[in-house]
């Protein structure tokens, strides 16, 4: 045990500064909106179709879709919903079992409903992640991605986006090492959508993964108006009271 | 949070709480050492003060495990473990500690219980301290000793009644504190990363070692000086003594300041010096934890971990060779 805290207080010294260098990509802006219900829905529709054949967003419920993105219960039931056995109160979970998941892929599959609010840039990471998959042959996928280096999800919008490459310039710095720097992308294949249309369809996805992350995040701003308003109010008649009470102390 | 009526709030409420709670108390501890409030009659208001600190950091720590989020388990191994470097027993005291080789569900089960515990022993601490500063008084920013000169019904001339005056004064003090704080419950919950931990949105998984461990930010300035001293005789016990001789070098604080005043307004310009260094210490510490150790930023840590030592143990010298103004009779305006 005494090595095992050696080792990781020695490890988290010198690696760390390396490996946090992984998260410097330039993540584009995602401009989503939380309020635009239409969007919200678009979201849910390519989240049920295209992520949860293997990922779950397991503590979202069906219901809340329907309650947040303005749709009614058969509307969810008949669109978002293909397995006729469940309820609408159930959560979202994916048919795929886990070990299948495990052996299939190498890793455990993550549950969706927090990333926006596990990686760093929120909702500009998922935005700029879903656009950056580029063909790479050393992959068991045939795809990497810029954000998120040899991960092991295949491009499964690559139907919708084509695929793309990357270009790299190889830079050697002081120390004689080698770097690759990412300069752009290439489309090599076109997909069924126009550029604009996928990127306003990743916007579409990155807002429903958003509001998923934080459900209650309007209600809970909204609420805040009232609460700090009623609050700076009765800190000015508080504050009278005390100067008040306090002008005969010297 | 997201299934029961209102969860969320009280989910937030409760872990900006947890933050919001040191904070006041961080400044409570401040104020207490401008003014001179652990000098002499106030040694024991002091040294309850110090156990209440040590109390809250025992009631956030076991907390913190409870949302069983990968900082919350990553956390909990680093500090857990430190109990491991204890030379002899260590390993014993770990595993009786945890109630398994690992961190598990027999820990989760039993921080759960001390972290509905302590609060309680919080609580009659409190009291004690409340008992403590009934006893003496409290002090004021003149460092006056307000009983000492009382009228001829024996209350003190320069006092006036907790209620209305504190009563009145204080509401101003709470809403303003609720104006920050349920800003931050409202619109910023994460509060930029620093009260919930990004890293922390995904489950507790043993097998996968976060990037980057880092404790809430109220532990950080101790998390800076733990991973500040090198390890010694291929043990890290020496940091852990270090860590806890920094919470323990406070307890005897009232005997180190040698200065003939108490407050800072009538101390001399070394001791506002060495406060205003203090101050930066702490805060600068307090980044260093937070930040990935690098050769640059650990030997920053250890000058700081010096410099916050020096306050403490050089100020018998400081606070003696200190040029200070006499202090008033009364309590000045």
């Amino acid at each position: 045990m005494r090595k095992l805290i050696g080792f990781i207080i020695l490890s988290v010294l010198p690696v760390i500064g390396y490996s946090a260098g992984g998260g410097n990509v330039h993540l584009e802006q995602a401009n989503y909106d939380l309020t635009d219900q239409a969007s919200l829905q678009r979201g849910a529709k390519y989240f049920v179709n295209y992520c949860m054949g293997c990922h779950s967003a397991k503590y979202v419920r069906y219901e809340s879709v329907a309650n947040h993105a303005g749709l009614t219960e058969d509307e969810v039931k008949n669109n978002l919903m293909f397995d006729e056995s469940k309820k609408i109160g159930q959560q979202m979970v994916s048919a795929m079992a886990p070990n299948d998941a495990s052996r299939w892929f190498g890793t455990a599959i993550p549950d969706l409903t927090l990333t926006a609010r596990l990686k760093h840039g929120g909702g500009d990471w998922i935005y700029t992640y879903l656009k950056s998959f580029y063909v790479d042959d050393s992959r068991p996928t045939g795809v990497n991605n810029i954000v998120f280096p040899d991960v092991g999800m295949p491009h499964v919008l690559v139907d919708l986006q084509g695929l793309q490459k990357a270009n790299f310039k190889i830079e050697t710095d002081a120390d004689g090492n080698e770097h690759k720097i990412f300069e752009g992308f290439e489309q090599i294949e076109a997909g069924a959508m126009s550029s604009e249309e996928y990127d306003s369809m990743v916007r579409d996805l990155t807002n429903f993964m958003v509001w998923a992350s934080e459900p209650m995040k309007l209600e809970r701003q909204r609420l805040g108006y009232w609460v700090i308003g009623f609050l700076v109010i009765l800190f000015v008649l508080a504050y009278l009271l005390k100067k008040e009470y306090w002008k005969d102390i010297h | 949070m997201r299934d029961v009526d209102w969860g969320w709030l009280l989910r937030y409420l409760h872990s900006t709480g947890a933050s919001a709670f040191f904070a006041v108390i961080y400044l409570h501890m401040f104020r207490g050492l401008m003014y001179g409030s652990y000098r002499k009659p106030r040694e024991l208001l002091w040294i309850i003060g110090v156990v209440i600190y040590l109390a809250m950091m025992a009631t956030a720590f076991m907390g913190y495990l409870l949302p069983w989020g990968q900082m919350s388990f990553w956390g909990a191994q680093v500090i857990v473990n430190l109990f491991a470097a204890v030379p002899f027993v260590g390993e014993e005291l770990s595993i009786w500690i945890r109630g398994d080789y690992v961190i598990s569900d027999a820990t989760l089960n039993r921080f759960f219980a001390f972290h509905f515990l302590l609060p309680f022993v919080l609580v009659g601490l409190v009291f004690l301290h409340i008992v403590a500063l009934h006893k003496v008084g409290s002090n004021n920013p003149d460092g006056v000793e307000i009983k000492k000169n009382k009228d001829e019904n024996g209350i003190p001339k320069d006092g006036i009644p907790f209620h209305p005056y504190y009563t009145v004064k204080d509401i101003v003090g709470v809403v303003g504190f609720l104006i920050i704080f349920l800003g931050i419950v409202f619109f910023a919950p994460d509060f930029f990363g620093l009260f919930l931990e990004a890293p922390n949105f995904e489950p507790a998984n043993p097998l996968k070692t976060p990037d980057h461990i880092a404790p809430v930010w109220y532990f950080t300035p101790f998390y800076a000086m733990l991973r500040a001293v090198p390890p010694m005789f291929g043990s890290q016990f020496p940091g852990v003594v270090v860590m806890f001789a920094a919470i323990l070098v406070m307890f005897f604080l009232p005997w180190l300041d040698k200065s003939p005043v108490k407050s800072v307004r009538y101390k001399g310009p070394v001791f506002k010096a060495a406060l205003a260094a203090f101050a930066v210490t702490f805060v600068v510490l307090a980044y260093l934890g937070l930040k990935p150790a690098s050769p640059i930023l650990t030997l920053l840590a250890q000058i700081f971990t010096a410099l916050y030592f020096a306050f403490f143990l050089l100020m018998p010298w400081y606070s003696k060779i200190d040029k200070t103004k006499p202090e008033p009779e009364r309590v000045t305006g």
